[in-house]
């Protein structure tokens, strides 16, 4: 089974999700996980799809493309084994004036303690700069990490706050 | 406390596990996409064998479930408005009523709602940001005597009880999410 990762970006329209979709679903293309999102009036999809060969989805989403402004790209890939988790999962929220480098220093700051980032997105509006991130910490570093990421978030004159994700089962 | 005639009483009385009087069996767990956890379930006579033993099994399922503090008929491919819950021990609980059985239940009073974030042995690898309400008032019938009861609650029991009366009404926490992002995949810890 071809695993692809598919990416589609576009100038934001009614029908984006449902024409590409379409054009999937015809090549037998099976749509696992994904992300489609609007970023500063694009459209954004990250799919990973099961079926067809690669060639074969690129030119039916070149044919898409060619009718309005979407860039297409297609590529096979490996399916990865599962990632054992490095640990206990926290939100860490970052806001205040924009500048460069923040999410570059953040982030930083949570590799250097063990973290991994599993899911993040940032937002720019007018001046204000948001940053939300999951991020699966070590177990017993959330405490020291704070400081620092407070030290950096001081130093680039934003705002953190890092709290723990844990879900409850019901 | 008991219930008059005036209306349930309120809290479980002397009720426990041990009212059932029957050995509860353990039971395999259902996962979505299976239908019974999309089906509204039936109203039940909380009197009947069948429920009495239902009532049992569900307390046995969920005592043997790691982590486990609540069960609905339905994730044991049962569409009866039945379900166990029992918050014992659990850091985020406040008002804890220990182990019981509700059948037929619903939620009278809903105030205070706050998201958290849950999961469910029915849907093992994905969690989700789902308000609940931390204050609530839960109507039901004890199963064996049948007796009305009004369970005043909150914290986690509140959301411990509002999941599995949703289960009841074919309604998963994937129904209640908060949005488009608002779905993770579950980590599970070694």
């Amino acid at each position: 089974m071809n695993e692809l990762a598919i990416t589609v970006i576009g100038r934001d329209r009614p029908g984006i999700v449902a024409d590409v979709a379409e054009v999937l679903a015809r090549l037998g293309a099976n749509l696992t996980d994904s992300t489609m999102t609007r970023l500063r009036g694009h459209f954004a999809m990250t799919l990973i799809c099961t079926g067809p060969a690669a060639a074969e989805v690129e030119a039916a989403l070149a044919s898409l493309a060619a009718e309005g402004q979407l860039v297409a790209t297609v590529r096979a890939v490996t399916p990865d084994g599962e990632v054992p988790p490095v640990g206990e999962p926290y939100v860490m929220a970052v806001h205040g004036s924009d500048r460069m480098g923040i999410v570059a220093a953040m982030t930083r700051v949570l590799v250097d303690a063990g973290g991994n980032v599993t899911d993040l997105s940032t937002r720019l509006t007018g001046a204000l700069y948001v940053v939300l991130a999951e991020v699966e910490l070590p177990a017993g570093v959330a405490a020291t990490l704070i400081d620092r990421l407070h030290q950096t978030a001081a130093e680039l004159g934003v705002e953190v706050t890092l709290r723990p994700a844990d879900p409850d089962l019901l | 406390m008991t219930g008059g005639a005036s209306g349930p009483g309120v809290g479980l009385g002397d009720w426990t596990p041990d009212s059932l009087a029957v050995p509860g069996v353990v039971r395999a767990v259902v996962s979505a996409p299976d239908p019974v956890l999309s089906r509204a379930a039936d109203e039940v006579d909380p009197t009947a064998a069948e429920t009495v033993q239902l009532a049992a099994d569900l307390v046995a399922t969920m005592k043997v479930s790691p982590g486990c503090v609540g069960l609905a008929a339905p994730q044991v491919g049962v569409g009866a408005r039945v379900f166990a819950v029992d918050v014992t021990g659990h850091p985020k609980a406040v008002t804890v009523h220990g182990t019981f059985v509700l059948c037929n239940a619903r939620v009278v009073e809903a105030t205070r709602w706050k998201p958290g974030r849950e999961g469910c042995m029915s849907v093992p690898e994905l969690t989700g940001d789902v308000k609940r309400a931390s204050r609530l008032v839960v109507e039901g019938d004890l199963p064996g005597s049948g007796e009305p009861v009004r369970l005043v609650t909150d914290g986690f029991e509140a959301r411990a009880l509002q999941h599995e009366i949703d289960h009841c009404a074919g309604l998963l926490f994937l129904d209640r999410v908060a949005g488009a992002h608002a779905v993770y995949q579950r980590k599970v810890y070694l």
